[in-house]
């Protein structure tokens, strides 16, 4: 039977009424309209659906709506603010680090994560925080130069 | 095609030949916008911000004037499908001869306007300026419908050196929506009223529906239709979890028949070479006094296993059925070929289905997009009047989609006493690679065929040279005096196979770039040095110099029992771009790519940095396909149903790439999207060789197998 449900969605209240085991993603995408978090899977693989929770990075296709609680979800639509891109997704463009484009809301939600927390993090745990999000363009190279800039950004 | 004869004007350039009305490719606004109209869809590889600048470029507009129509089968010229790496040469030349007639044809007006003539006109940003003075602006001319007639071709392009927004880097215009998560894909329409279509695929490809209950599934909460068509079993739903959870109790309720199911279980490449197939022999060259010279000769067999495209975004699709007319959002390569097979599958005429693209995630050839967009509009006919949504599942994706035929390639080279190839021989044996929709025959159309009047596939037909499929790339480049080149198309397809990005190349350069290697190690000579020597095309042999100049090539270097590095080479088509790649390995647990550089001519360059993006991301996609992809099978069914069955290349293991980019403004503009998949695969496969001594012939590139080959 559906319940409501009021999540804290990027700083917001916002009730929903679903049935407990939706996945998180479906809520996003289709009650509250935040179209960034991507199906890819469902089995948490990918993580074309990566929101933070509570500062982590988490895959949304896996999370039922009953075990979010209270706490804090921050999608790709919460980071920026109107006309002023996220310095992650300033560099994004700035580094053309995009084919298609499908995965990297994701990348930048995982990335996000791991600066919020580590905002000195080298190479390799730029690399280390990425182990849960595929890009099939190859876009690879553009994507960790994307990450470093915003890095550098983010530090001034 | 149209027949040749009625013709009044034959030969017009690119696509134009086919969609000959100017208006068809651009429009001027009066609100100081150009808005183009090509037939070839975004799948992620920039293709429409290089055709802006090409119509940029030509109209003396600024870029941003330049908007790109959503292509849809209502107004867009049919340019066949978006594949093949031909956007540039098809859509892009055609948008060049329209808008630099276009430009003609303004200014021709402008100059009775004015009082003056065309060659005392200028044009800044679409505002046409006299010398005697006076000005007039395109918009101020768009009322008059000055282009709604057919071209001719009769206005020369620009040259290379007039140009100021071809050649130079222009940003993609999509990415900054798409990394702020504004909806972009067909994945995120959301409209009026839509429901949530899921489909149940049977466990195999031969299994058929015995029986299914409905009664669990209908009265899940939510549920609006259950159907049933033959083998073809869907739900539809007021919400997309309950759709799917409605398709999982459909699942679970079925019992199919699967007994005549028998694929080849991991003996696919003796199943190539000993099925019933077409023998075409593609090239032929004799020169019996080289061939007398013959003192050793060589042979050895190349493999590939079936490669899936693995789009991160299942294929999905939105249709929407009303009075008997259906709209259906695709991210289809081709709209007027699905359309085409929409309509036989559907059982209506092809102009009451309207086919719009929107973008889906990379697809890399013929994936489930198509097959989508006929489940939405089967569902669509259940719930009359909304639109239907329907997304694959992950496991669906890797089981249904048609993947990248298995190959086999044997080669046997004879050399002469002075390490020269006197002879050589190739013959490749494949699936053909192309099962695309819009085909006459039969229909491509995945449901179809689980219909109750089923459809019929059309038959398998492989793409011919000068192209090619199976055998793309199968003809060396190299001269050689005795050559003999053949293709065994085996059209028994136990699995379903179509498109992948580069079709047969991948394989059949990797098999002649590790064989050039062979007999270079025979001949005891520099493997680039004995490319160079066997290859005359100046093109060819600059970017092999380019590519191993980035990577500081030394001649005679020895690899070291762990990091080794080879070259690989390949025209694309022997019609398209030039790439060379050398990529350095180091095997330590797996084998692992840790550098790889290029060199790239594809003529005359449009978009460098678009360009760079293509071909780094087809060298890190190529060395996921080479180290780790293959799809697997038992008797009975494909057992790649997820990411952990099917690992590909991860941020851990991508090395940096370094690009290099010739550009030649006086040759063709050619696509690049697949000329490195098949030089990246050869080059990591030598490189492997030249760090441990041995040659791994069968593709991926595993730790099993290097195990094995020591």
């Amino acid at each position: 039977m559906a319940e409501t449900f009021t999540l804290n969605v990027n700083g917001a209240s916002r009730r929903v009424t679903v049935e407990p085991e939706t996945p998180l993603l479906y809520v996003l995408r289709n009650d509250l309209s935040l179209k960034g978090a991507r199906f890819g899977c469902g089995l948490g693989q990918c993580g074309a659906c990566t929101v933070i929770i509570d500062g982590a990075a988490v895959q949304s296709c896996d999370v039922p709506v009953s075990a979010v609680g209270d706490r804090a979800i921050t999608t790709i639509e919460g980071i920026s603010t109107p006309g002023k891109p996220h310095p992650l997704q300033q560099a994004f463009v700035d580094e053309q680090a995009a084919q298609c484009g499908y995965c990297a809301t994701g990348i930048i939600m995982s990335a996000k994560a791991l600066l919020d927390r580590d905002p000195a993090a080298d190479e390799a745990a730029i690399r280390a925080a990425l182990a849960k999000n595929l890009c099939r363009c190859g876009t690879h190279n553009r994507i960790l130069r994307a990450i470093r800039r915003a890095q550098r950004e983010l530090q001034r | 095609m149209n027949g040749g004869k009625q013709q009044a004007n034959p030969g017009l350039p690119g696509s134009l030949e086919t969609n000959r009305r100017l208006d068809r490719w651009l429009k001027i606004g009066r609100d100081g916008t150009v808005t183009i109209y090509p037939g070839k869809v975004e799948i992620g590889q920039g293709i429409l911000t290089a055709l802006a600048q090409i119509a940029a470029e030509e109209l003396d507009v600024a870029l941003e004037r330049v908007q790109v129509a959503v292509a849809s089968t209502s107004h867009s010229p049919d340019e066949g499908t978006t594949s093949g790496s031909r956007s540039i040469e098809e859509s892009g030349v055609a948008l060049r001869f329209a808008a630099a007639e276009a430009r003609e044809i303004l200014l021709a007006r402008a100059a009775e306007r004015l009082g003056t003539t065309i060659e005392q006109l200028a044009v800044a940003d679409g505002v046409i300026t006299a010398r005697s003075g006076g000005s007039i602006a395109y918009w101020e001319l768009a009322g008059e419908d000055l282009i709604a007639r057919e071209a001719t071709a009769g206005v020369k392009p620009k040259s290379p050196a007039e140009h100021r927004i071809v050649g130079q880097t222009a940003k993609r215009r999509d990415i900054p929506a798409k990394v702020a998560g504004a909806p972009a894909y067909v994945q995120d329409l959301a409209l009026p009223g839509m429901r949530y279509g899921r489909v149940v695929r049977p466990p195999s490809y031969q299994a058929r529906l015995a029986s299914f209950d409905e009664r669990e599934t209908r009265a899940l909460p939510g549920v609006v239709a259950v159907v049933r068509d033959g083998s073809f079993l869907g739900a539809v739903a007021a919400r997309e979890e309950q759709a799917i959870r409605a398709a999982r109790a459909l699942w679970r309720s079925a019992s199919w028949n699967e007994a005549s199911t028998k694929l080849p279980a991991s003996g696919i490449h003796a199943f190539l070479l000993n099925a019933p197939a077409q023998d075409t022999v593609i090239s032929e060259k004799v020169d019996a006094k080289a061939r007398s010279r013959a003192a050793r000769s060589l042979e050895a067999t190349y493999t590939r296993p079936f490669i899936a495209h693995a789009s991160i975004g299942p294929s999905c699709a939105v249709a929407q059925l009303v009075d008997g007319r259906y709209t259906v959002w695709t991210h289809s390569q081709g709209i007027f070929p699905l359309r085409r097979d929409l309509a036989k599958a559907l059982g209506v005429a092809e102009e009451r289905i309207t086919v719009i693209h929107a973008e889906g995630a990379g697809c890399y050839g013929h994936n489930g997009a198509d097959d989508a967009a006929l489940d939405a509009a089967l569902l669509a006919r259940a719930a009359p009047g909304r639109p239907v949504q329907v997304q694959w599942m992950r496991e669906d994706e890797f089981a249904w989609e048609p993947y990248g035929s298995a190959m086999v390639v044997k080669l046997g080279a004879a050399l002469d006493g002075a390490g020269s190839i006197v002879n050589w021989r190739h013959d490749v044996w494949s699936h053909p690679h192309s099962a695309r929709p819009g085909r006459s025959g039969g229909a491509n159309l995945l449901a179809g065929w689980h219909l109750a009047r089923p459809l019929n596939a059309a038959p398998p037909r492989d793409v011919p040279q000068p192209a090619g499929g199976s055998d793309r790339n199968a003809i060396p480049l190299y001269d050689f005096p005795n050559q003999r080149v053949a293709k065994h198309v085996v059209t028994e397809m136990p699995l379903r196979v179509s498109s992948l990005r580069s079709l047969g190349a991948h394989a059949n350069v990797f098999a002649i770039e590790s064989f050039m290697d062979e007999l270079a190690a025979a001949s005891g000579v520099d493997p680039l040095e004995f490319r160079l020597r066997h290859l005359k095309d100046p093109r060819a042999r600059a970017v092999i110099d380019a590519a191993a100049q980035a990577a500081g090539w030394q001649a005679g270097q020895r690899g070291d029992g762990v990091r080794g590095r080879g070259v690989g080479f390949a025209r694309y088509k022997n019609l398209g771009c030039y790439v060379a790649v050398v990529a350095e390995v180091a095997v330590e647990h797996e084998v692992r790519v840790t550098r790889a550089w290029a060199a790239v001519d594809a003529g005359l360059v449009i978009n460098p940095g678009g360009l760079v993006n293509q071909i780094e991301g087809g060298i890190l996609q190529a060395i996921s396909w080479t180290l780790k992809e293959e799809v697997r099978f038992d008797r009975e069914r494909v057992t790649t149903r997820s990411w952990d069955d099917y690992p590909i290349l991860t941020f851990a293991e991508a090395p940096p790439v370094e690009v290099v980019l010739i550009n030649r403004p006086d040759e063709t503009a050619k696509g690049a999207g697949e000329g490195a998949q098949g030089p990246t695969a050869a080059a990591i496969g030598n490189a492997l060789c030249h760090a441990l001594g041995t040659r791994v012939r069968d593709l991926p590139i595993t730790r099993e197998r290097v195990i094995g080959a020591l």
